[in-house]
């Protein structure tokens, strides 16, 4: 382990929810056509003309009580590198116990491989001396912070330091490390 | 299902799990776990610059194995920063797009029968060749016109210079940005040009007039609006949709669709009236104050009021808000400006409240752009042979117009169009698809009936393509070289497009195209370079740059000028009088109204049970020159029609159900669109993403997908100033499938629940279930149509 702690940001507040975070991915990660492994969701409340939307970048949460990892029967959902939730493919039999046990939608069967899929925080990336993640590096709005929580002095936890923020279904109680600034 | 049950419970078997899945884990994991790589990192990485839209952001194209595995942003570059919006990010979904245009061919069978046989580069050039020479013999050297988009056009431009016609058209001009550039020289002397001027990033106050930034990606003009947003300056939303913009608005201004020179007036009557202007500015500057302080003197915001239908209170607080940060206040120009007709004095107004606010010139208002000093190549001086552009019947119609025409080029076609006779024989056209980017489609395809001659540049099978005799296909951006980019912006630069890869099929790049054209016309004089690389080198050396930098880097930087008054940029205005003009001599002596003035009669009310035709921009799609892209698509494979609950809720219109539109005079959508239910629409209007409802066979991935609001748009209101065609005109009503037609009243029987007041959620809830693309386009807006898209919660 490296004694790290990867989470990542998205900030509501500048996110435009145009998707180069997706196409950026999909092109990273070679991610089959018809399927993603980040997204974009937007929520609208009120009446014309009083209104509030809310728009978010969202991915596998790489929860620190992930269900995907408890589920798995083989052991291949696990936590790899700072504790980013990864599947290991060589022991992945599709079964889909994670797909199932996950409450954010976020994991699919790769049809080429039938193995379960999904968002790595681009770990061969920033476990390889790059330090942004694909939808990070491409994000036109800046939007998507991402780094070591473990480290006071990076980003990511100056900006949960300074931003009031918000996880995704906290009541399930997976403890994401995924946060949307607002 | 209840899933929020499900899931607390599971999380509960989870923790108990947890403790035994230690041992299952150890018990696997006498093998590592490996970290997958995709290795989409190129072996070599070629720098260029992108051409999905028209902002031309720098990019790092990765090449592996002969193929373009990825694109990113290229960091050097002033305009990307090193960021891409989605479509950039998607460029190899149009370089491997299957249905690329992959050998010349001719048609076979009559125009528009889409019938064509494949012939060698040389059987198609010389037909080409042939066809301009005897149009030149027959008519003269003007009988043949070029439409164009894209940087590859400058080639094309220059080989119908050299040929000897003026008529060269480009829609991006009275179809889209023309009133702006006119209004805003009538008034500062100076166009807003591409990329726009404007200081966003160091606004403290951002106007957006039916402005949708964020959905409309200009990379670099969406940077600077997060930087906005980031920077927590006021922001204005001036939009009758709720917009992802008016979505991050401090004051959305919901306003009834057309009378935004309404409000605009009565800004200026608050701003004069409470005496908040930059005066000193003004004194310095401009000429007029007076006139138009008494001109905008009956404007108050109760005037404004039933007009608009924002209160006034509203009204007068935003332009105290806009004062208040001035100088460093920036009502935005926009872009697609052509809606209404009178689209020159609405920019004009805009033009004159942010002379108002003194932002023109000043940090966070506009800047004063440069450009590197960059020698055009030493060709022969194009021959005058007074032949006059053809888009208009006289010279004195549409005065101020300072680009050609193109419905005007199109109208010269058809006998009895301008004139009556015909004064335009042939037509090449360049990466621009008339049907869907002229108005009134029919009276295209009219034109294109009456041609001798139709040639198509281009890489996808686009309608137009459909109707020529040679079609011509052009190896895509990252297949090829271009003209040097130089464009006037805050830091002057020179960018290389070059190419990836080697051209795909049987494409070549525009430049040989267009000097294999030259060669067989007797123009080899004009084309004396042996390729692109040569030409671009003969004018950077001569420059004092060097290739090899430019080469490695795709960008070099020129010396950064003073972009500011206050930093010593030259306070110079371009105007007959070399001031400011909030009054226009100009615009008086040619009969047209010298300073904005409100015509009722400009603004129509639908008709009852008829909504206003309004369209824009999905984030992942530049027109339809990107539908067809599978990539991009997977996120917006269709367009939807946004549709006011209320007035859902009055037709009986379900959330995904598909109608057909049809208009005032009675043209019906040739394809369906699902409807999105929404709050996030003015009740007078309903919206859809510009592009879609493709009818080109060709194109088998976007055919068919949604519907196209050309086709709607039969009527267009003429702007008397400059010409530009006013688009947001026409009125369309809902057409069930097989139903004749059904009115609103007979529809209000069934009270139907609007069943999105939660906007997207919805959608994206559909999306998931479906795990299929169609039920997410309802929200055009953002979520994606991605199996593993959308939380189910």
């Amino acid at each position: 382990m490296s004694g790290k702690r990867y989470a990542m940001a998205v900030d509501t507040r500048t996110c435009v929810g145009c998707s180069a975070c997706v196409i950026a991915c999909k092109t990273e990660n070679a991610v089959p056509r018809g399927f993603a492994r980040d997204w974009i969701t937007t929520e609208t409340n009120g009446t014309f003309p009083s209104l509030q939307m809310v728009i978010r970048s969202e991915r596998c949460n790489h929860c620190e009580n992930a269900p995907c990892v408890t589920s798995c029967p083989t052991g291949a959902s696990h936590y790899g590198p700072g504790g980013i939730v990864l599947v290991n493919k060589a022991k992945c039999t599709g079964c889909k116990a994670c797909i199932a046990s996950c409450p954010y939608g976020a994991r699919f069967v790769d049809p080429a491989s039938g193995t379960v899929d999904k968002c790595t925080f681009c770990v061969h990336r920033v476990e390889h001396g790059v330090a942004t993640t694909a939808c990070q590096d491409v994000c036109p709005t800046s939007s998507i912070v991402f780094g070591d929580l473990n480290d006071p002095n990076s980003e990511i936890a100056e900006a949960l330091r300074t931003r009031p923020s918000e996880t995704l279904l906290p009541e399930a109680g997976t403890e994401p490390r995924h946060y949307f600034l607002r | 299902m209840k899933r929020r049950e499900f899931i607390r419970i599971g999380s509960v078997a989870g923790a108990g799990a947890a403790a035994l899945g230690g041992l299952t884990t150890r018990w696997y994991d006498l093998y590592a776990d490996p970290i997958h790589d995709p290795e989409t990192d190129g072996d070599t990485i070629v720098p260029s610059f992108c051409e999905l839209c028209f902002w031309k952001c720098g990019i790092l194209a990765h090449v592996k194995d002969g193929r373009v595995t990825k694109i990113r942003g290229n960091p050097k570059d002033p305009l990307s920063n090193g960021m891409l919006c989605p479509r950039g990010a998607g460029g190899t979904g149009l370089l491997y797009d299957p249905d690329r245009l992959k050998q010349p061919m001719l048609r076979r069978a009559k125009r528009g029968g889409q019938e064509f046989q494949e012939v060698s580069w040389d059987d198609a050039l010389n037909e080409v060749a042939r066809n301009f020479e005897r149009i030149k013999t027959e008519w003269g050297p003007g009988a043949l016109a070029l439409f164009l988009h894209g940087y590859g056009g400058n080639w094309m431009k220059h080989l119908f210079k050299a040929y000897g016609s003026p008529n060269i058209a480009a829609p991006s001009y009275a179809q889209c940005r023309g009133p702006r550039e006119v209004g805003f020289s009538l008034t500062f002397g100076s166009g807003i040009y591409s990329p726009e001027v404007t200081d966003m990033q160091h606004s403290r106050c951002l106007v957006l007039i039916g402005s949708h930034l964020g959905e409309n990606m200009h990379n670099t003009q969406v940077q600077e609006f997060s930087e906005a947003v980031r920077n927590r300056a006021d922001l204005i939303v001036v939009d009758p949709r709720f917009s992802v913009a008016a979505s991050k608005a401090r004051y959305w201004l919901p306003i009834k669709p057309g009378t935004d020179l309404a409000l605009l007036l009565s800004w200026m009557h608050v701003i004069i009236g409470e005496g908040l202007y930059d005066r000193e500015y003004l004194t310095q500057y401009a000429m007029g104050l007076e006139q138009l302080t008494e001109h905008v003197k009956p404007y108050s915001p109760e005037w404004a009021y039933p007009r608009t239908g924002l209160d006034p209170e509203l009204i007068r607080q935003t332009a105290r808000v806009m004062a208040a940060a001035r100088p460093a206040t920036l009502i935005h120009p926009g872009r697609h400006v052509t809606w209404y007709g009178n689209d020159t004095q609405r920019s004009r107004a805009i033009a004159i409240l942010n002379a108002l606010m003194g932002s023109w010139g000043r940090r966070g208002g506009f800047y004063i752009p440069s450009q590197v000093t960059l020698p055009p190549y030493p060709y022969p001086a194009y021959e005058k042979n007074g032949t006059e552009v053809a888009d208009r019947p006289e010279p004195s119609q549409y005065p101020l117009a300072d680009e050609v025409l193109a419905q005007g080029i199109c109208d010269a076609t058809i006998p009895g169009g301008l004139r009556s006779e015909s004064r335009i024989k042939g037509w090449m056209v360049y990466g621009s698809n008339l049907p869907t980017s002229l108005p009134n489609p029919q009276q295209t395809y009219r034109a294109i009936e009456q041609l001798e001659f139709l040639v198509t540049v281009d890489v996808l099978p686009a309608e137009i393509v459909g109707w020529s005799d040679v079609v011509l296909p052009e190896a895509t951006y990252l297949e090829r070289c271009d003209e040097l980019l130089n464009p006037y912006y805050r830091q002057p630069y020179v960018a290389v497009r070059q190419p990836a890869v080697e051209p795909m099929y049987g494409s070549k790049p525009g430049w040989w195209i267009a000097r294999e054209l030259a060669n067989r016309l007797g123009l080899e004089n004009f084309f004396p370079w042996k390729d692109s690389v040569e030409y671009a080198k003969t004018r950077l050396t001569a420059a004092g740059y060097d290739c090899d930098v430019l080469q490695r880097d795709g960008v070099v930087l020129g010396k950064p000028e003073p972009i500011y008054f206050e930093e010593g940029a030259p306070a110079e205005f371009y105007t007959d009088s070399g001031k400011i003009e909030l009054y226009s001599p100009q615009l008086a002596s040619l009969g047209f109204d010298p300073m904005p003035t409100w015509h009722q009669e400009d603004v129509e009310d639908p008709p009852s049970g008829y909504y206003r035709l309004l369209f824009g921009r999905a984030p992942t799609h530049t027109f339809g020159r990107t539908t067809n892209n599978r990539l991009l698509s997977e996120v917006h494979a269709e367009n939807a029609v946004w549709v006011n609950a209320t007035v859902a809720r009055q037709w009986g219109l379900k959330n995904g159900e598909r109608i057909y539109l049809q208009n005032q005079d009675g043209v019906r959508s040739t394809f369906s669109a699902p409807v999105k239910v929404t709050e996030r629409i003015h009740p007078d209007a309903v919206y859809m993403v510009h592009g879609y409802g493709r009818t080109a066979k060709g194109l088998r991935f976007a055919y068919g997908k949604g519907i196209d609001d050309a086709e709607l748009v039969t009527r267009y209101k003429t702007d008397p100033i400059m010409g530009g065609t006013g688009m947001n005109v026409n009125f369309v009503t809902f057409v069930r499938d097989g139903a004749a037609e059904t009115t609103a009243e007979e529809a209000t029987a069934e009270e139907a629940t609007a069943e999105e007041t939660a906007g997207g959620t919805t959608a994206g809830e559909a999306a998931a279930r479906q795990g299929g693309s169609e039920a997410d386009a309802i929200d055009g807006s953002a979520s994606t149509a991605l199996s593993a898209g959308g939380r189910q919660g």
